[in-house]
């Protein structure tokens, strides 16, 4: 199975700038957010409490936008073969992913070569993430060492 | 009552170190939908040359919210959390965390920005292993409503 997955990870010799990386459609429901709370720590009702999200103005529940964060970034290292590959990650927060109950919301994650420092090793992944046609990430983009 | 931007460039003393265990990174992974088996499986990740199960690429924030709670539950800091959106986040690892880390972290508030009723607070907190070299480095930055705002 490794030995798989080393064989089919890419190098930075095959990219070029533009190459797709992949897409993803992940699901999220309140569940998921209520396990990300736990495992992550971060138990701001705003993520799990309809009430309380709508008392500080918001349409509901929302996803935290760290969770969004962390499921963007599974294409980058899946394509990678190596999620230690990824040596900076960074995003801005454009919008929040509302969560519905009973249902599910689902976020729309594509990536694409951005660039590609060959003195350095690495190649940036620029992605993309959007939530019914919006844009719910911002300068979403993954340096990977190849 | 207003951010205080008087906490602009202040450093924390290190934070008590976190211990990172294998079932936290698999409860973390499973989380965010981490499938790699290295997250796992001890085997898989020494075949990638890692002394033992490493963290996804986001896990890092579980040990510097720890270290950023030093300034957001502060009063003296006037960070309303009910007016916090989180804006904006970015990870450096220098190296993969692994099962069996020891970290300590030391947070820096590298700046507090007030414009048009909204503060951007922007902190950095750099994780280091238990012999001093450098882990990861994540700056965060939280935009607070002004009360004018809401």
């Amino acid at each position: 199975m490794t030995g798989d997955a080393q064989a089919t990870r890419p190098t930075l010799t095959g990219l070029s700038v533009g190459d797709p990386v992949g897409t993803r459609s992940i699901e999220v429901d309140r569940t998921r957010l209520v396990r990300y709370a736990g495992a992550s720590g971060d138990f701001n009702p705003i993520h799990w409490n309809e009430r309380f999200a709508t008392e500080v103005g918001l349409p509901g529940v929302i996803a935290h936008g760290m969770w969004t964060m962390g499921a963007a970034v599974e294409l980058v290292s899946a394509w990678a073969g190596d999620p230690g590959a990824v040596v900076d990650y960074q995003v801005r927060f454009t919008r929040p992913v509302p969560v519905p109950d009973p249902g599910v919301a689902v976020v729309e994650v594509s990536g694409t070569v951005g660039a590609i420092d060959a003195d350095a090793g690495t190649a940036r992944v620029d992605l993309t993430a959007t939530c019914d046609g919006v844009r719910v990430l911002g300068r979403a983009q993954a340096t990977v060492r190849l | 009552m207003p951010v205080n931007a008087a906490y602009a460039g202040r450093e924390y003393p290190p934070n008590l170190a976190y211990e990172v265990g294998r079932e936290k990174i698999r409860e973390f992974a499973d989380a965010v939908g981490a499938s790699h088996p290295a997250h796992r499986d001890p085997e898989a990740a020494r075949a990638l040359g890692y002394p033992d199960v490493i963290a996804p690429p986001t896990f890092a924030v579980v040990v510097a919210q720890r270290a950023e709670s030093q300034l957001i539950a502060d009063p003296e800091a006037g960070i309303d959390f009910t007016r916090v959106v989180h804006a904006d986040e970015r990870f450096t690892h220098h190296r993969p965390i692994h099962a069996g880390d020891r970290l300590v972290t030391v947070l820096h508030v590298d700046s507090v920005v007030e414009r048009a009723g909204l503060a951007m607070v922007t902190t950095r907190a750099e994780i280091a292993a238990d012999d001093g070299a450098p882990v990861a480095t994540v700056v965060s930055t939280l935009a607070i409503r002004g009360a004018q705002g809401a």
